[in-house]
């Protein structure tokens, strides 16, 4: 479970204009290239990659009463408390920081890609020129400074807030029953038990798999619980076990 | 941009030049052509001092110091053309609200839309053009106020809104017109601020007559015979849609409201059609969704609660776009929601600065600060000032405009300082009719005037700063053809634009093009300083925040240095009427020559030289200089207002409007109107949770600063009025003093309320380019529209990759059911079509777009809408040929504003096999081994 003092984003669909200030300040914060895109006949032509690490995806349709809806969804890391990436890396290239940010320290990253299969997000991707993983950081380099991320920065509605998780998920809890009193029955919040807790909380109109949303993503252990053995072997051969116990062991004590 | 370029005509290509030879070049062209077709007088003994054959155009994207320099030149120059973008854009919103309420601007500001407890959107789409604005709206929803998007489509605003109903294309009127008959009929109103702050009690001539009572006209129409480019079916004499008036001059009223000749009566009359049947069937608005929305929105009629209407170019490029304006503004009377916090009519302007251009009027009718241009006949100053200035219709009505001589001979002596204003008066061009009936017979030279003129070869040389008409003009086909007429063309931009490259266009060969193009490569906003004013009418001051590219000229160099060549040229060797040339005030050119400009514009006395503390120290004597009055108070003796910014000292009631942050016009009052929120008699406000104004136990007023700052129960609080009251019936609007719904000019529909279109609006039918289509022939609607990702023409968003990929391709929104009957699937190309021009774009097959029933004089029916966004084009990044979607819109305009129906028009689709190829016709600098590897190729 995330901390109550640790960072944390609070994304409101119901506040949400798709208006993608926020992935154009992530691009411009963590100074990514643009992709060359083509419209294939929606508004929505990127895909997350190691050079988009934010997006908002658009979800259109006609609700129970016949009502077109049209809503935006942001898609990056979700900054687990139970991160499939960080027990899927090898090296702890990808690890948790302090506020419980999950970020991948370059350095280290030897660019296996176990965190890319690993990721129920679609959040971490490889980037061939550099040889090493990408994804968002949470603007660790702003929040770590008293600022907060690029994106939440950028947006104009208040569709995206940065700050305390006790503070936001009590916000998030409230906008979710004034919702539902507004006549939104479907109202919920998404992150709160999923990979053990996201510091990424979502307020949402409609059912996550609306949003196409994973409902039960599992986290690293619930896997290895199944398939330890196999999860062992492909470490070894990686090479060096014993060097990677010992950097994981160096790293935990130096969390804790 | 970085280097100053020079096309000769016929060329395939841009020359590199040195700037001082560009002035040289250019100062003669300008010199060449006024002094050719100079027109001293008509021939009929009246002095125009003008000349037909110069253009400026542009200006909304620069600050308010080059706005007004802008001006300047071009009226010293005697030209008659000075047009930009606000003729396109909201020019309609100036006499709706001009005429409805005094002033041609947004009654609130966009912090204001916290106060809401209903927010209205028609015709407008804020979460995607103005977010942040939009951030205010969803703080109003934060607090539990109802968000209702009236528009053609499910936009990104709608998804945010508690209501949405999809109209069909152009029916706002019908609308605003049931909303009326339901607040009527419902007696929703509210009474007290209809009785004593409107004119409903007032009498109208016996004789008038309403759309009612003559199948969709009023009285006093004539049919005209057209001529020259233009049709217009008639016009109407006025002399019936005028008060009734006692024997001292003052209006006539019927306080009971109960006289058949009362506005509120003739009011009830003209709406007695609007039923909600009749409405649902015009608009296609389900009877349930029109009477829920009329209900939630007329909840606002009741005191403590505040109802706001925001729109922008859905409702004003139409050719009844000022009417559809004034529905929303007799809405807000009868609710009692202008001048309120929370209320109001709120145009939301697209430009950075286009509030700041359109006081300083880079428009051929007004001079800076909404003063009408002289007229042929006004052969003097004293004719002019006795025709423009209006008289008082009430005791009670201040009417502000009586100072108008003040006004305007303070411009005339910032501008010429040591003439006398009654020589220097000669100085403007007079307004007159077309010289030889070309484009047409009026005195129309509005931005589609100015586009025939050059295709009629009477205009010939242009100077464009940052507009792009071969993009951003309605029937572009028809805007390149009058670019490729030009003889001389000066761009200055920050980008290779459609409009500077016009005769790269794919359609086109380079040698066929004569028009000779000089290029000069400006700064962006961030690389100067100056103030804009937003929307809401804040002049804001911004200070230079980076140094501008090599290379580049800055326009109050580029205009010093040329106004300094032309006074040399005329000096050393006379020419057509030098004199408002050579005596013209021009500041030297220096870094800040900005603020010498605002010093200006604020105005001065011209015997202390200090600067005015605001507009109530102008004179009419010749002692005391202003550019534009409005902006008096923005640069005093204390300094530059337009500079402060306090965001912490709010006022009392919380309510939003930070008084010392930047300035407003006019005179710091945010919210204008606010006399209207107190009850008359004892300047008590009339809802006291969001208090704007109240007259305190110190008899003083706190607050605001108020609207007129006469003691309560004194004066009526529309001071700009010459009644003093809101205008519930117009007097000065062409066609109509109500709205009555009309169809586009291309419709699929045929009235059922009586007359087919605004019989007034103006068609131009130049042959093989204004061309207009038929029913059977483009059975489908279609719309326009700009996306949060792109700006405009998109010169200035295509050519940023962060925002290409995120909207990379023209597309064209098309609704499930539509789509599927033609086999057309999401991400197929798809080829537009309209009488006038083809745009290829892929296809976004939605459930944002519904077919819609639709019953007129032919039945009942099912029609489609389609819509497509209009930034791309032949040059910039994503360019295609092919792509612009103004090629599909007509020449087809509002007479109050002259401004084109870009939001209504007939097409077909067509599906096609293959994308367009992208093309790249962009101006490259060469590396020296890009050079050597070409050279070896050729």
């Amino acid at each position: 479970m995330p901390k109550p003092e640790d960072f944390a984003i609070l994304f409101d669909t119901s506040y949400c204009t798709g208006c993608r200030a926020c992935q154009v300040g992530c691009k411009q914060w963590n100074d990514l290239p643009a992709t060359e895109t083509q419209n294939t006949g929606s508004y929505d032509p990127l895909t997350l990659s190691a050079h988009t690490w934010l997006k908002m995806s658009f979800f259109e349709g006609l609700d129970k009463e016949g009502e077109v809806y049209w809503d935006f969804v942001r898609t990056s890391c979700m900054h687990c408390s139970d991160a499939a990436c960080v027990d899927a890396c090898p090296t702890g290239a990808m690890n948790y920081r302090p506020g419980g940010v999950v970020t991948v320290d370059q350095d280290w990253c030897i660019g296996c890609r176990n965190c890319v299969q690993a990721c129920p997000y679609d959040a971490v991707h490889y980037d061939e020129e550099k040889g090493v993983v990408q994804k968002c950081t949470l603007c660790y380099d702003r929040v770590a400074n008293g600022l907060e991320p690029a994106c939440v920065k950028a947006c104009p509605t208040g569709a995206l807030r940065f700050g305390r998780y006790a503070e936001l998920r009590a916000a998030a809890e409230k906008r979710v029953r004034a919702l539902k009193a507004d006549g939104f029955s479907e109202a919920n919040l998404y992150g709160l038990k999923e990979m053990g807790g996201t510091h990424v909380i979502y307020v949402l109109l409609r059912h996550p798999s609306t949003y196409d949303l994973p409902l039960n993503p599992k986290t690293q252990k619930e896997k290895v619980a199944v398939g330890w053995l196999s999860a062992g072997i492909a470490a070894a051969t990686l090479g060096g076990l014993s060097w990677i116990i010992a950097r994981r062991e160096e790293l935990s004590g130096g969390e804790s | 941009m970085t280097e100053v370029l020079y096309r000769a005509p016929g060329s395939d290509k841009w020359e590199k030049k040195d700037l001082d030879w560009m002035l040289e070049q250019i100062a003669r062209r300008i010199k060449e052509t006024r002094d050719e077709t100079w027109q001293a007088n008509d021939g009929n003994g009246q002095t125009l001092n003008r000349t037909e054959a110069i253009a400026f155009l542009g200006g909304s994207s620069n600050g308010n110091e080059e706005c007004y320099m802008f001006v300047k030149f071009a009226r010293a120059l005697g030209l008659s053309y000075i047009e930009h973008q606000a003729r396109i854009c909201h020019s309609s919103t100036v006499p709706a609200l001009g005429e409805s309420f005094g002033r041609g601007a947004m009654t609130n500001h966009p912090i204001d839309f916290k106060n809401a407890d209903v927010i209205l959107v028609e015709g407008g789409n804020p979460a995607e053009q103005h977010p942040l604005t939009f951030h205010w709206i969803m703080e109003a929803k934060k607090r539990g106020a109802k968000l209702i998007v009236v528009d053609p489509r499910f936009n990104r605003t709608a998804a945010r809104a508690d209501i949405f109903a999809q109209i069909r294309v152009g029916t706002d009127i019908a609308f605003m017109g049931g909303l009326i008959h339901y607040i009527l009929e419902n007696q929703l109103y509210d009474e007290y601020y209809v009785k004593n702050y409107t004119n409903a009690s007032f009498l109208i001539h016996p004789d008038f007559k309403t759309a009612t009572d003559l199948d969709g006209v009023f009285s006093g129409f004539k049919p005209i015979e057209s001529s020259g480019d233009s049709y217009q079916e008639g016009v109407y004499d006025r002399s019936t849609w005028t008060y009734q008036l006692d024997e001292e001059g003052y209006v006539k009223r019927d306080p009971t409201l109960k006289d058949p000749h009362t506005v509120f009566q003739l009011l009830k009359k003209q709406y007695s059609r609007y039923d909600l049947k009749t409405v649902s069937d015009i608009t296609g608005i389900p009877v349930k969704k029109l009477e829920k929305i009329y209900a939630t929105y007329a909840s606002t009629g009741k005191s403590g609660r505040a109802g706001t209407i925001t729109y922008a170019m859905g409702a004003t490029q139409h050719s009844y776009g000022t009417q559809h304006i004034r529905g929303y503004a007799i809405v807000q009377l009868l609710l009692g929601n202008i001048g309120v916090a929370g209320g109001g009519v709120n145009a939301l302007r697209g430009h950075s600065n286009v509030q700041g251009s359109t006081d300083h009027a880079i428009l051929f009718h007004i001079m800076p600060g909404y003063m009408p241009v002289p007229k042929a006949h006004q052969q003097n100053l004293e004719a002019y000032l006795a025709e423009s200035t209006p008289k008082r219709l009430l005791p009670n009505a201040p009417n502000w405009w009586e100072n108008l001589p003040k006004y305007f001979v303070s411009q005339l002596k910032a501008w010429w300082p040591k003439i006398d204003p009654k020589i220097s008066y000669h100085y403007l061009a007079k307004l007159a009719p077309h010289k030889d009936g070309k484009p047409d017979a009026s005195t129309d030279f509005s931005h589609h005037a100015l586009l025939h003129a050059a295709l009629d070869g009477v205009l010939k040389g242009m100077i464009v700063v940052g507009q792009n008409p071969a993009m951003s003009a309605a029937n572009v086909h028809m805007a390149r053809k009058a670019l490729d007429s030009l003889e001389w063309m000066v761009v200055l931009d920050p980008f290779e634009t459609e409009t500077a490259a016009h005769w790269k266009r794919p359609e086109v060969k380079p040698e066929d093009v004569k028009t000779e193009v000089f290029f000069i490569p400006t700064p962006v906003w961030a690389e100067k300083s100056g103030s804009i004013t937003n929307t809401g009418l804040w002049a804001q001051w911004y200070e230079k925040a980076a140094e501008a590219p090599e290379g580049t000229v800055d326009e109050m160099y580029f205009f010093t240095k040329l106004v300094e060549k032309l006074k040399e040229l005329y000096e050393n060797e006379g020419g057509a009427f030098p004199d408002p040339i050579l005596h013209l005030s021009w500041p030297e050119y220096s870094e800040n020559q900005a603020e010498a400009w605002a010093k200006e514009i604020n105005g001065f006395d011209l015997t202390t030289g200090k600067q005015v503390a605001s507009f109530t120290q102008l004179k009419d004597d010749g002692t005391t200089a202003a550019g534009n009055w409005l902006y008096s108070g923005s640069w005093t003796e204390a300094g530059n207002m337009m500079a402060r910014r306090d965001s912490r000292t709010d006022h009392p009631a919380g309510i939003g409007i930070y008084p010392n942050w930047a300035w407003c016009w006019p005179v710091n009052r945010r919210i204008r109107y606010n006399r209207a929120s107190v009850w008359f008699d004892t300047g008590q406000p009339r809802d006291e949770k969001r208090w704007v104004i109240r007259w305190n136990p110190e008899k003083k007023w706190e607050g605001d600063v108020p609207d007129g700052g006469w003691p309560p129960g004194t004066v009526l609080p529309f001071i700009m009025k010459p009644d003093g009251v809101g205008h519930i019936f117009a007097v000065k609007l062409k066609d109509g003093p109500f709205p009555e719904h009309y169809e586009p000019w291309e419709s699929l529909v045929l009235n059922p309320l009586g007359h087919q279109h605004d019989p007034l609006c103006k068609v131009w039918r130049m042959k093989d380019l204004d061309k207009y289509g038929d029913p059977e022939e483009y059975p489908i609607i279609a719309t326009t529209y700009r996306l949060t990702e792109h700006w405009h023409t998109g010169m200035m968003s295509r050519n940023v990759p962060w925002l290409l990929e995120l909207q990379p391709d023209p597309f064209v929104e098309i609704g499930s059911d539509l789509a599927k009957s033609m086999g057309i699937e999401s991400g197929d190309w798809v080829l537009v079509e309209s009488a006038r021009g083809a745009v290829e774009a892929v296809a976004i097959v939605t459930p944002r777009l519904q077919p819609m029933n639709i019953e007129d004089k032919k039945g009942v029916r099912t029609v489609h809408q389609v819509g497509l966004p209009w930034h791309w084009g032949y040059m910039g990044g994503g360019a295609r040929p092919n792509s612009a979607g103004n090629a599909l819109t007509p020449s087809v305009h509002d007479p109050n504003a002259l401004i084109p129906e870009t939001k209504a028009m007939l097409v077909r689709l067509k599906k096609l096999n293959k994308p367009p190829k992208k093309i790249d016709l962009n101006y490259k600098r060469l590396s020296p081994e890009e050079r050597l590897r070409l050279a070896e190729e050729l």
